[in-house]
């Protein structure tokens, strides 16, 4: 069958210039009509690959079908069936290597821009949907440890099968890495606060500034509820462990984006502080490095660099963050690592680099970068981030030692089940998995709930 | 919301805060600390716990007002109320391989002194304690101390209160007569730094608290982040407590004033908005 071109729509967005200088959202999202008409594009193929490209199975020929005739909030109760937080992922999924990939227009003209159409979708339930119903209590309780997106899925699921749950947060803000990590101008913290709104409105309590392991033990929590669920994440940085590294003026990018994002420092009288670098350097080319480097231009920066020890086809952020990242100016270092830093009276001043050269894939499949001989030389900096990509946190390890961790600190659990050796004890997200996606947490999240539910007796 | 139970002027600047936090009172121990925001807007600032009643469901910290938050602070009344409370962080002090303890505590710090002398008292083996500060109104705990030590060494600078000097006076003189297998101390980085140069030379095993910039205190943002024999350790959760011997202190002190200049004029901000 032949098929009738038709591009895909094209997302409107803040003049790159413009953006660069501010914490507005970068994407403006879709009109109705664009909305329609982009999720007229779908052919429904028979065998819906698209759907085997998303980890949490979103039915999206169907609602896509329901935005195309105009009916959004069937398509919100659609994606709603599989995915709790849709406004959230049609922004930060990685479509590109999931559903979209699939797309059999992709080869085409484009593949449906599904990611688009769910977060305008997404957007109208937040606007126009009705609020959560309230099941029928069952008289069962489940604590949920981490208000990311991991912990936030497993409680609305819960939730919405009528268990009280109740979701303990270390910070004094409930979203994890939603509002401590991801900028405003990838995901407008109103928006989540809107979603985790919605979530507490249909039963769910969260428990703000507790400390699961040190607050409260786990042990007491598992003691006071049928199960628990772990989704406390991988928030622990990781740094290069080179001369000068704690020299003033090196971040870690969790630090840097948490004074700036969570704790506002971006807004003239935060009394946060936050450096102010004017030659800014990130080391790591992730997603997180995307957004320190878009953060710190935001900021104010004259330069900023991403110093990157692969090459180009290696960077692991998603295509449009680098692609966003170069139209605002951000330079990119690449084949370039980073050996010492160099400080004057306390303050990093440069850094030492030497030139990379790519040799054979290693285990990840990526080609192997190996240093060149002799190809020193200096970066000047005033601010270094690094972002090289986090571990789980010790701290549940190390206050509950009846629970099994990986050599690398991830929690041990069933994948089927997703329980962890202690029985009634979940885990998910990245605690299980080391760093990944906002998605794979949400379906780690469903996952577990499901299990859970069938542990308490009751149906999912 | 955390309700600020009592409220007392210790010194100049210094105000003992009894802070409502059931759950954190009931699992602290000596040597953890909390983090506060003052109020919704507020900054995290991490403080050492003084004392804790699991009963009354309460936790004691001493704050000096020394900037915009520490400020702000001191102008909620008793009877209102911190936005957030959060704690007990990092780990429990541990000198349980010791048997004779001296402890120092410098300014501030002989709040965080405290608790140990209590625990020591408790245990049956009460210790020598020195508490130093500028001058004798910012001496802090005297009677409770003198109720929880074997023996109290009071100093200050100027020689208005005890002794005329510095706490490394005071343990040079001690140790030379006493066999003191640990020093525990806590107070300015100077001056923790002064007593670890000191015991090096004399041999005695020496643990400081370091009370290190953060953000969430529970490992995530690496801002504690210092050099101890070598290895960068988190103050968070690899402390606070170290081996002073092995910390680099000219790193440390030099990360700690990494906000001055910020702090100085959020200062001035605030002085002007109260005034």
């Amino acid at each position: 069958m032949a098929i009738e071109k038709k591009p895909r729509s094209k997302m409107p967005e803040q003049d790159p210039k413009e953006r660069a200088r501010n914490f507005k959202e970068v994407a403006f999202g879709y009109t109705p009509a664009m909305a329609q008409e982009e999720a007229s594009r779908c052919m429904h193929c028979k065998n819906a690959p698209c759907m085997q490209g998303c980890p949490v199975s979103v039915n999206i020929p169907d609602f896509l079908a329901a935005t195309a005739s105009g009916e959004f909030e069937k398509a919100g109760d659609i994606i709603g069936k599989t995915s709790s937080l849709p406004a959230i992922c049609g922004r930060v999924c990685p479509q590109e290597n999931q559903c979209e990939k699939m797309c059999l227009r992709a080869r085409v003209d484009g593949a449906v821009a599904i990611g688009n159409v769910e977060r305008f979708v997404g957007d109208y339930m937040l606007a126009h949907g009705g609020k959560p119903q309230k099941t029928a209590r069952t008289g069962k309780r489940v604590a949920v440890i981490g208000s990311g997106p991991a912990g936030l899925t497993c409680a609305a699921e819960l939730s919405n099968h009528g268990v009280d749950v109740t979701v303990f947060e270390a910070f004094h803000k409930a979203g994890g890495v939603l509002v401590y990590g991801i900028p405003e101008f990838r995901l407008p913290k109103s928006l989540v606060q809107a979603e985790i709104d919605k979530l507490c409105g249909g039963g769910v309590e969260i428990k703000l500034n507790t400390v699961a392991g040190k607050t409260l033990p786990i042990e007491e929590i598992a003691k006071d509820y049928d199960a628990v669920f772990i989704g406390s994440g991988a928030g622990l940085p990781m740094f290069m462990n080179i001369p000068g590294e704690n020299l003033n003026g090196v971040y870690s990018a969790n630090e840097y984006l948490t004074r700036v994002n969570l704790m506002k420092a971006y807004l003239p009288n935060s009394p946060t502080p936050v450096q102010l670098g004017k030659k800014v350097t990130v080391i790591g080319a992730g997603n997180v490095a995307m957004d320190a480097a878009r953060t710190a231009l935001r900021m104010g920066a004259e330069s900023v660099k991403i110093i990157y020890r692969r090459g180009r086809e290696e960077m692991p952020a998603r295509a449009e963050e680098i692609h966003h990242a170069e139209q605002e100016g951000i330079e990119f270092c690449l084949l370039t690592n980073p050996v010492s830093f160099c400080g004057e009276s306390g303050w990093v001043k440069s850094m030492r680099c030497v030139k990379m050269e790519l040799g054979e894939p290693d285990k990840s499949g990526r080609r192997s970068p190996k240093p060149v001989a002799g190809s020193e030389f200096d970066i000047e900096t005033d601010m270094v981030i690094v972002s090289l990509g986090t571990r789980p946190n010790p701290l549940i390890k190390n206050s509950f030692a009846a629970l099994q961790t990986s050599e690398k600190g991830t929690i041990v659990v069933n994948e089927e089940t997703m329980q962890t050796n202690v029985d009634g004890i979940y885990a998910g997200g990245d605690a299980v998995t080391g760093a990944a996606t906002v998605i794979l947490a949400m379906g780690a999240g469903r996952k577990a709930s499901k299990a859970i539910l069938e542990k308490l007796g009751m149906q999912s | 919301m955390n309700k600020i139970i009592k409220k007392t002027r210790l010194a100049e600047n210094v105000t003992e805060y009894v802070v409502s936090a059931p759950d954190v009172a009931r699992h602290a121990h000596p040597g953890q600390f909390i983090i506060l925001r003052v109020d919704e807007d507020g900054e995290r600032v991490p403080f050492t716990i003084c004392d804790y009643d699991a009963i009354a469901g309460t936790v004691t910290i001493l704050v000096q007002e020394v900037g915009y938050s520490t400020i702000k602070l001191s102008q909620i009344p008793e009877g209102g109320f911190i936005a957030d409370f959060v704690g007990p962080l990092g780990n429990p002090t541990d000198l349980s391989e010791f048997k004779n303890i001296l402890l120092i505590g410098g300014g501030i710090g002989a709040a965080v002194i405290y608790p140990q002398a209590k625990a020591l008292r408790a245990k049956g083996m009460p210790s020598d304690v020195i508490v130093g500060a500028r001058t004798a109104s910012l001496l802090m705990y005297e009677k409770e101390f003198k109720a929880a030590a074997e023996n109290l060494y009071l100093i200050t600078d100027d020689g208005t209160s005890g002794v005329k000097g510095f706490v490394t006076d005071e343990l040079k003189r001690l140790a030379a007569v006493n066999n003191y297998d640990c020093v525990f101390a806590v107070g300015p980085m100077p001056m923790m730094r002064a007593v670890c140069a000191l015991t090096a030379e004399l041999n005695i095993k020496t643990v400081v608290s370091m009370n290190s910039i953060m953000v969430d205190g529970t490992g995530m943002c690496g801002g504690c982040r210092l050099t101890c024999g070598g290895k960068t350790k988190y103050a968070c959760v690899d402390g606070p407590e170290f081996d002073g011997h092995l910390i680099d202190w000219d790193e440390a002190i030099n990360r700690s004033k990494v906000y001055r200049e910020q702090e100085k004029e959020h200062r001035c901000r605030l002085t002007g908005e109260v005034k």
